[in-house]
């Protein structure tokens, strides 16, 4: 005991610097995270505080997840952000890569600069602009689109209450918005690669599909690996804003635009369902845990070196 | 690192260059611009189409639509925001507090918490590593936190409940500390020790001022996540007196302009309310929220770009 206290003693500077950010990851990260014991409690807010709330609320079990799974609830939004997240994961790698690539063989580096930077743009802005943005083109009675329709003789399309088109929005505007990030990413790592491989496979007479081929995508596998290995331990995570704010949180999308974020979201707000809502919330965190132990373990079969953990 | 890629850029004097020997082909050069320009000027277009629709007359963009080449242009709807937006302005006012607040917050929590990480002389380094990134792995999810900001900090409605959520994250921390541990050498460290400074005075005197860029780097998107949040104020503000954020006030005009209607009765001007110019007031709001990020950006852009593949490629 005494050798742990003389530790901390000869580390005291910096443990008092550390102290303000160690503070904001209990009560902001560890505290949550205690708090999804309630989860299986029926939570009633007490007179006498937060942790008088918590202890106090009548232990449900597993009452709350039975009552979330046993709606079709439970495998619509669960399909639904697998499907769009798996959509989004493979679709971005593929463009992303692939506009690294074209970025990176452009001879005019200024003009690639210049693309680069109009790539980018979207990364910057929140989904409540983006959403204004999709409305100029998606809206009724204004919008281009429509617009387009009726000047070849079709008839105008009301939006946002037909499902149908609504996957193929999402994905086209989730990869809109994220691709220029992700390929400045991939376009950095390129840029890192030593020149001499290139060099060493002119001369040997390779083509320039061939060098791609076998030298810059072999070179950018472990970048490819770390990145799809994150995001599949996120899959059940969902970028909020794409689908709630995108869609304008229209009820008619539900079905295909609901998925576990925007399902505890309106759990909490709309039904102060505070059990269900967090347990749906803990079924999020823990299968994204084991998800990400999984796909790290494979990393590690196959590659060492390329595991993040 | 910011470069992309290691030769030189063309120099604007010289005619005639030769071409890379192992550059593509002509050809193939106009293909690829063309598919990059095209989905570069893709990310660009819906900005310049809002300005426009902003700039057109209410009548004409009821009966035309939003279109790229209206018939008649007004700028009725900014000389409405700046006449009789006191909301509209604090809203601007409430974001800015909370984006200058927030990052100066973010800076000292991350930097201090980052540096005490990057130094292997610090013997709770596992410990406290392992409290950061565990974070990455698994979280309480958003109800426990909501209950937490309003149950146990009582928080909602002020801005605080916007500032505290955004202020940490363990990409910032990796980021800032792979930072200080390629830039900041052990020797600087140690010499300063020798000359006997403590670690606060290293830390403050002679680490933070060769770290400007790490700081600019987590600086900017810190102040990027407060500038653009609406998804705090979504949870935490249901009190209709407090003016809201930015983002979230676009958000409420979306649904309805009562916000914006109720404001011109205050001052006492029905002409003005009845024929408020709804749409193109809207599509003027977003401009004005967007256009600091869009004419700043292209500046801090490397930071941006150094940040992100620090953080990704030793994370």
């Amino acid at each position: 005991m005494s050798a742990f206290f003389k530790k901390v003693i000869r580390n005291r500077a910096l443990l008092i610097m550390i102290l303000p950010g160690t503070i904001w990851f209990l009560i902001f990260a560890y505290l949550p995270m205690f708090g999804t014991i309630l989860a299986f409690k029926d939570f009633r807010i007490s007179r006498d505080g937060f942790f008088a709330s918590v202890f106090n609320s009548e232990w449900v079990w597993f009452k709350n997840f039975e009552y979330l799974f046993t709606t079709n609830d439970a495998f619509i939004i669960t399909r639904n952000t697998i499907l769009y997240n798996l959509a989004l994961i493979i679709l971005g790698l593929v463009i992303a890569v692939s506009f690294a690539v074209l970025l990176s063989e452009l001879v005019n580096k200024r003009m690639a600069k210049i693309y680069q930077t109009g790539m980018f743009l979207p990364h910057f802005l929140s989904w409540v602009i983006i959403s204004y943005f999709a409305f100029t083109f998606l809206s009724m009675d204004k919008g281009t689109v429509n617009q387009i329709i009726t000047f070849f003789g079709g008839e105008r399309i009301s939006w946002y209450s037909e499902p149908k088109y609504w996957p193929f929005i999402i994905l086209f505007v989730g990869i809109w918005k994220g691709v220029g990030y992700n390929s400045v990413i991939y376009l950095a790592a390129i840029t890192g690669i030593d020149k001499s491989y290139y060099e060493a496979a002119v001369i040997d007479g390779a083509s320039k599909w061939k060098q791609i081929r076998y030298i810059t995508i072999p070179q950018l596998k472990p970048l490819m690996i770390i990145l799809t290995i994150l995001a599949i331990g996120g899959i059940f995570r969902s970028d909020f804003g794409l689908f709630y704010q995108l869609p304008k949180d229209s009820g008619a999308l539900y079905p295909v635009t609901n998925v576990i974020d925007t399902f505890v979201y309106r759990g909490l707000i709309n039904m102060g369902d505070v059990g269900m809502s967090t347990a749906a919330g803990l079924y999020q965190s823990m299968v994204g845990l084991v998800l990400i132990l999984i796909a790290n373990y494979i990393v590690r079969k196959i590659e060492k070196d390329h595991a993040i953990f | 690192m910011t470069q992309l890629s290691t030769q030189a850029a063309p120099q604007p004097g010289k005619v005639k260059k030769k071409r890379d020997y192992n550059a593509i082909t002509p050809v193939w050069n106009v293909i690829f611009n063309i598919i990059i320009g095209l989905f570069s000027f893709s990310c660009v277009f819906p900005f310049l189409f809002v300005i426009i629709i902003s700039l057109t007359d209410e009548q004409t963009l009821v009966q035309e639509g939003f279109s790229l080449f209206p018939s008649q242009f007004s700028i009725a709807a900014y000389d409405y925001i700046f006449r009789s937006g006191s909301e509209l302005i604090s809203s601007f006012g409430v974001t800015l507090l909370v984006t200058v607040l927030g990052t100066l917050l973010s800076l000292v929590l991350v930097t201090s918490y980052a540096y005490a990480l990057s130094r292997r002389s610090f013997e709770f380094r596992g410990f406290f590593s392992f409290l950061a990134f565990f974070t990455m792995l698994f979280s309480g999810g958003m109800v426990p936190g909501y209950i937490v900001m309003t149950q146990f900090l009582h928080l909602q409605n002020t801005i605080w409940s916007l500032i505290f959520p955004l202020s940490m994250s363990a990409f910032f921390i990796i980021v800032m500390r792979t930072f200080f541990q390629t830039t900041v050498p052990d020797e600087i460290i140690e010499s300063a020790k020798i000359d006997g400074a403590g670690e606060f005075l290293t830390f403050v005197k002679i680490v933070l001022p060769v770290s400007l860029p790490g700081i600019a780097t987590i600086g900017l998107f810190s102040s990027l996540g407060y500038w653009n949040d609406w998804f705090n104020a979504l949870l935490y503000y249901n009190n209709p007196q407090k003016t809201p954020p930015l983002q979230f006030m676009l958000m409420q005009i979306e649904k309805n302009m009562d916000f914006l209607t109720k404001n011109a009765q205050n001052i006492g001007s029905f002409d003005m309310a009845a024929s408020l110019p709804t749409e193109t007031v809207r599509m003027a709001m977003v401009v004005l929220a967007t256009a600091p990020i869009v004419l700043a950006y292209p500046f801090f852009q490397r930071y941006f770009v150094q940040g992100l593949t620090v953080g990704s490629v030793k994370g």
